[in-house]
């Protein structure tokens, strides 16, 4: 219990650094899981290709993989063309050994991974609309557009927040695979703690202590959203 | 004023509309009839192009609407709808669901959108609920919205696929009264209806759809009266 203590402040600043990357990447999430989702549906054939090629990619491959390709793999694509470009064309080099930050990095595969789930939730929302409510729409003379945004997103919004939720709770946890890639939140934080302490029963219970608490408080606030809607 | 030229619909295999010709000219009222399936929904649908003809032509003013070139958000202006299960917009209120497309498509302003709005809800004796949702609302009630809402784009025709059926019986009464109303006001209507008394009334002419074809037209007395088609007859025998 007094080591418990002890950490207790470090720890707090690790779960900040996850609430922190959490809120960031699902907010990032939704807007590309609508422009995704909305390819999904689309009437034209490589959007509908497109979106699916990415989810199918975001939500096939594990979260670790796609942070270990984009924190390492990229950086060395880039400075090899980079490099080739140079040796065969002589073009001038433009930045001297790329590297993302720990911050770009986990943000991207964060909310590119989430961007996928996301965009199958506004798709299945969108599509749980009835189909009369677009054709009322259309047979008012809006355009396709126009009937999507002031008719079929406002109802769909409102039936996507209990999984998007759910999404933000299953992301909360997620974070703590880019400790594997060195990014310190809550997870990483607690190892290295342990490292000098070597006390893994209270660190790690402390740790899973404050997931505990983020995500069901965010799961009451859900709850009662979802509870406002259901009454409007 | 419309003008239907050899009007064919597949769905895959299946042949809906078989070549329908037919006119319907400026304050005319024309009731369809038919038994479930022979698509009349289809044909409704396909002279505002919510559902694509596969073959044959729609021109309404003179203008075909199956040219590919057609701006159809335009068009289908001309043309309000009503739909058997309203398709009122819930999360908007009586008002809102009047104004959104003259706000959205004719861009006029909240304030002339509001006038043009609460005038059609009185038209249709819903002033008092201007600022209800759809869920607060009877079927009759909603179907008049709908009703409203169609009327704000000033179409020059309305068409209705049967509007009173998913209705309540003693709702039924005053959404046919508005329709009634309108009519009489001379707006041209093209109207699936299994509401002989209304049909009778209303109707300058009545045509029957039999298997995706127009089998009989003529007066409401001629088809009600003295049909000359043997199905007509049956039909006609099931639902009187
Ligand atoms: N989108 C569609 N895809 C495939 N088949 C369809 C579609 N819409 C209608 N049909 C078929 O077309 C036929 C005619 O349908 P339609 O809805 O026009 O009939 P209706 O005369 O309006 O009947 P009801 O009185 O039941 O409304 C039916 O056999 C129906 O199953
Ligand atoms: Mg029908």
């Amino acid at each position: 219990m007094d080591i418990a203590i002890q950490i207790f402040p470090v720890l707090l600043l690790g779960a900040g650094v996850t609430l922190k990357l959490t809120v960031i990447s699902v907010g990032l999430g939704c807007v590309i899981g609508l422009f995704i989702g909305l390819a999904r549906l689309s009437t034209k054939q490589y959007l509908r290709v497109i979106g699916t090629a990415y989810v199918d990619f975001f939500r096939g491959t594990p979260l670790l993989v796609q942070a270990l390709i984009i924190f390492f793999g990229i950086p060395q694509l880039i400075n090899e063309t980079q490099a080739w470009l140079t040796a065969t064309y002589h073009v001038p080099k433009i930045v001297q050994n790329f590297r993302f930050d720990m911050w770009t990095a986990a943000i991207m595969a964060c909310s590119m991974n989430s961007g996928a789930y996301i965009a199958e939730i506004f798709r299945a929302g969108i599509q749980s609309i009835e189909r009369g409510q677009m054709e009322a729409a259309r047979s008012l003379g809006m355009s396709h557009v126009q009937a999507m945004r002031y008719v079929i997103l406002p109802q769909a919004f409102k039936r996507v927040i209990p999984p998007l939720g759910n999404e933000y709770i299953l992301m909360l946890k997620d974070t703590s695979i880019l400790s594997a890639i060195g990014f310190v939140e809550l997870t990483r934080r607690a190892q290295l703690i342990n490292a000098e302490m070597f006390a893994p029963f209270p660190i790690y219970m402390s740790a899973a202590f404050l997931y505990l608490v983020m995500t069901l408080t965010f799961s009451r606030i859900v709850d009662w959203l979802e509870r406002r809607l259901k009454t409007e | 004023m419309i003008e239907v030229r050899n009007l064919v619909k597949n769905f895959g295999s299946l042949e809906v509309l078989k070549g329908i010709n037919c006119r319907i000219r400026e304050g005319e009222v024309v009731c369809m009839i038919g038994a479930s399936g022979s698509g009349k929904s289809t044909f409704l649908r396909c002279l505002n192009l919510l559902e694509q003809p596969t073959s044959g032509e729609v021109y309404i003013d003179g203008v075909c609407l199956t040219d590919p070139k057609v701006d159809l958000n335009k068009v289908r202006r001309k043309m309000g709808m009503v739909f058997q299960l309203f398709n009122l917009f819930p999360h908007k209120t009586a008002l809102e669901n009047v104004t959104l497309a003259p706000m959205k498509v004719l861009k006029l302003s909240p304030k002339e959108a509001a006038e043009r709005g609460r005038a059609l809800l009185a038209k249709v004796g819903l002033s008092d609920k201007a600022d209800a949702y759809p869920g607060q609302l009877s079927g009759g009630q909603q179907q008049r919205v709908a009703i409203a809402r169609a009327l704000a784009m000033h179409p020059k025709v309305m068409l209705f696929d049967e509007p009173t059926s998913s209705l309540d019986p003693e709702m039924v009464g005053e959404v046919l009264a508005v329709m009634k109303n309108l009519a009489r006001e001379g707006m041209t209507m093209t109207v699936v209806t299994h509401e002989m008394g209304f049909a009778r009334e209303v109707a300058d002419r009545v045509l029957f759809l039999h298997e995706g074809q127009i089998l009989e037209e003529g007066t409401p007395g001629e088809i009600f009266n003295s049909p000359r088609e043997e199905r007509t007859k049956t039909f006609l025998s099931k639902i009187l």
